[in-house]
């Protein structure tokens, strides 16, 4: 794993110092607001209804157990025992005190993490695979690369001011899943017909008020080149992009106005001037020594079958649903990958105590290289785990009440904080949530319905990822009334596509009626072999329409 | 306070997150920040609410209080007041899915 150089803990020293004079500064009075509240934002402090908020970052969603603990301890001591995963991979706390952030920030740097870059209109925190360094087809960790970017890109002086936020993800397999397509710059690491290691780059992508899939506007980015491309592609939006309009700010806006063929000209113009300079190429033992941080664990050879493995599951059937819902094929023989459901029946998505970090971190540290990811679907996921573990990692979170064998089903929604906790939401997300994972709780009706992202943003931020969920929901307020729209066919993988509203919205009493019934409809409707996605594609909005708004 | 509301008219209280740790308060007849919505005092009518804001916003370049703003409630079947829209329902309560945690849990209503 990735470990701090002398240079960022000499960064993250200094800014918790910073930070602990401009609090102190504020809490006597010496400040006023309009001055403090950008410098708290650069921290990752917001001002939420009932608190204030921090949001602490988890570059490429990689955490240590001994980091997790860390997490635990400090939701124990400055809030209130539970923190929230986010679908940036970050954690955030919901109460602690502006006053106790200093304390806060300087304990999380002795496990180096830090809450830099989690706000404000810089390069944000890099996103990734869940399953990096695991995955069957995988090119390479799509980490090393993050964490190159994350280098270049921290502190950079001339993209501190971008126009908006700016958020990168990178994948390593044909399988997206890392929402690359969605992001403002979306990087694929994929080989080229010599076999060298290159970078397809995905620009313009994004949620929000106007959902845009990204363009492919790099096909091949040659390993050396990659920081010059980003940068000048950084530089382009950065001259380019709109300042004047908050709503049309975001790279996406500037590749829509301008068309992709002249934003693939003006970034390859930059490319070549910066090349030029020769400033930004990668050397390769750069690449090399970060690479090393990757490096594969000590992998056991072991035979793929695990005789014990097998003997639990034919003895235990609710451990054989959740080895076949949870758990996903490794990339070496006799390891799996272990995804934790952080969404019980009924449950806040995302939602984890003090008490079950430390249980994953103790678990983590007993089986999985003391290493654990955080998912953009607010889950968490145990890379390598021997198949002869299985059990007793089963048993572990069973204990701590994190065994839910719901991965990818109905009930594994993502749904944002909304109106319970967040400043700037129309609508509730999490009780709708809750509502639709009790509706749906039988497990045997679950695996009928198959495949089925439900995803939930309290607004049209879409923190939630609603567009690309098989069925979105968006909170809006109607004159101070909650009322939901729904989206269907949205997808976030490598054939992304932002969902279809499906006509007028509900209120919170009817919303999960109607969403029953697109999905009786749907398994009404379906074809042998298809999953919620296909049948959608197959046929379009009108079969659901026809249901939802029949006239009785 | 409640008792003095004139059917029809909009009536408001204002309400702020504390400096020091984001809790939300409420602005009384005394010029105090209150945890109790109870103890907000209101204003009736527009006139009243430009004061009860004006009175507010004195406190802004202070170490008191951030983000100062009137919002609308109604008279409640016990003699008090309730915030009219769910945002400050929730914001005076607490997470609706956390009855264990805010003001809904410590007796601050
Ligand atoms: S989508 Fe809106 S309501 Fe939900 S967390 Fe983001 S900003 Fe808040």
């Amino acid at each position: 794993m990735y470990r701090y150089d002398e240079f960022d803990h000499q960064l993250v020293r200094e800014r918790v110092k910073q930070f602990r004079g401009q609090v102190a500064r504020r809490l006597s009075g010496e400040i006023t607001e309009d001055e403090f509240k950008p410098l708290r934002l650069m921290n990752g402090v917001y001002l939420q209804l009932h608190a204030y908020m921090l949001r602490i970052a988890v570059p490429y969603g990689t955490l240590s157990s001994r980091q997790l603990r860390k997490l635990a301890e400090l939701a124990r001591k400055y809030d209130r025992g539970y923190g929230h995963f986010t679908t940036r991979q970050n954690l955030q706390l919901n109460w602690p005190a502006l006053k106790d952030m200093p304390n806060l920030i300087e304990e999380l740097a002795t496990v180096e993490m830090h809450c830099i870059q989690t706000s404000g209109n810089c390069i944000r925190n890099v996103t990734s695979d869940h399953y990096a360094g695991a995955a069957e087809g995988e090119v390479e960790d799509p980490r090393i690369i993050c964490e190159i970017i994350r280098q270049w890109s921290t502190f950079h002086p001339e993209f501190s001011y971008l126009p908006r936020k700016f958020k990168i993800a990178v994948s390593a397999t044909e399988h997206d899943r890392a929402a690359i397509r969605v992001h403002d710059i979306g990087i694929r690491v994929l080989k080229n017909g010599l076999g060298e290691t290159g970078y397809e780059v995905w620009i313009g992508g994004g949620l929000g008020r106007t959902p845009i899939i990204g363009k492919k506007v790099g096909d091949f980015i040659r390993r050396e080149d990659l920081l010059s491309y980003l940068e000048a592609a950084l530089r382009v939006y950065n001259m380019s992009g709109r300042r004047d309009n908050m709503y049309k700010s975001r790279i996406k806006i500037l590749v829509h106005e301008i068309g992709e063929a002249e934003m693939k000209r003006r970034v390859e113009a930059e490319f070549e001037e910066i090349r030029k300079e020769g400033r930004l190429q990668l050397p390769d033992e750069e690449v090399e020594r970060i690479r090393r941080y990757f490096a594969a664990p000590a992998f056991e050879t072991l035979p793929d079958q695990s005789a014990e493995l097998d003997a639990e599951m034919a003895k235990d059937e609710d451990f054989a649903h959740w080895v076949r819902q949870n758990t996903v094929k490794h990339k070496t023989p006799g390891y799996a990958i272990v995804n934790i459901s952080l969404k019980p029946i009924g449950g806040t998505p995302g939602d984890i105590s003090s008490e079950q970090m430390e249980a994953v971190a103790d678990l983590a540290e007993k089986y999985a290289f003391s290493e654990l990811r955080a998912a953009h679907e607010q889950n968490l996921t145990f890379a390598h785990v021997r198949k002869q573990d299985l059990r007793a990692v089963y048993d572990g979170l069973s204990a701590a009440g994190l065994a839910t064998p719901n991965i990818g089903l109905i009930s594994d929604q993502i749904a944002c904080p909304g109106l319970d906790y967040c400043a700037l939401a129309n609508a509730r997300s999490i009780p709708l949530a809750q509502e639709i994972s009790e509706r749906f709780a039988d497990l045997k009706l679950q695996h009928d319905i198959g495949r089925l992202h439900i995803n939930i943003s309290g607004c049209i931020n879409a923190c939630g990822h609603h567009h690309v969920g098989h069925i979105g929901i968006l909170g809006v307020d109607k004159k101070g009334i909650e009322n939901y729209q729904i989206t269907l066919g949205g997808a976030a993988d490598e054939i992304a596509s932002v969902g279809d509203i499906i006509g007028p919205g509900f209120t919170d009493d009817k919303i999960v009626d109607a969403i029953e019934t697109i999905v009786m409809t749907y398994l009404d409707i379906r074809q042998e072999g298809e999953i919620f996605l296909d049948t959608y594609r197959r046929v379009g909005l009108q079969p659901f329409k026809d249901k939802l708004y029949a006239t009785h | 306070m409640a008792q003095h509301m004139r059917k029809g008219a909009r009536v408001q209280a204002l309400t702020a997150n504390r400096l020091q740790d984001g809790i939300v308060v409420y602005l009384t007849p005394d010029n105090r920040w209150s945890e109790k919505m109870q103890d907000a005092d209101v204003a009736d009518g527009k006139e009243e609410a430009a004061a009860l804001l004006a009175r507010g916003q004195a406190f802004l370049g202070s170490k008191d209080v951030v983000d100062v703003y009137l919002f609308e409630v109604e008279g409640d079947e016990h003699g008090g007041i309730r915030a009219m829209s769910v945002r400050e329902a929730i914001r005076q309560a607490g997470p609706t899915v956390r009855p264990d945690l805010g003001k809904q849990a410590e007796g601050k209503v």
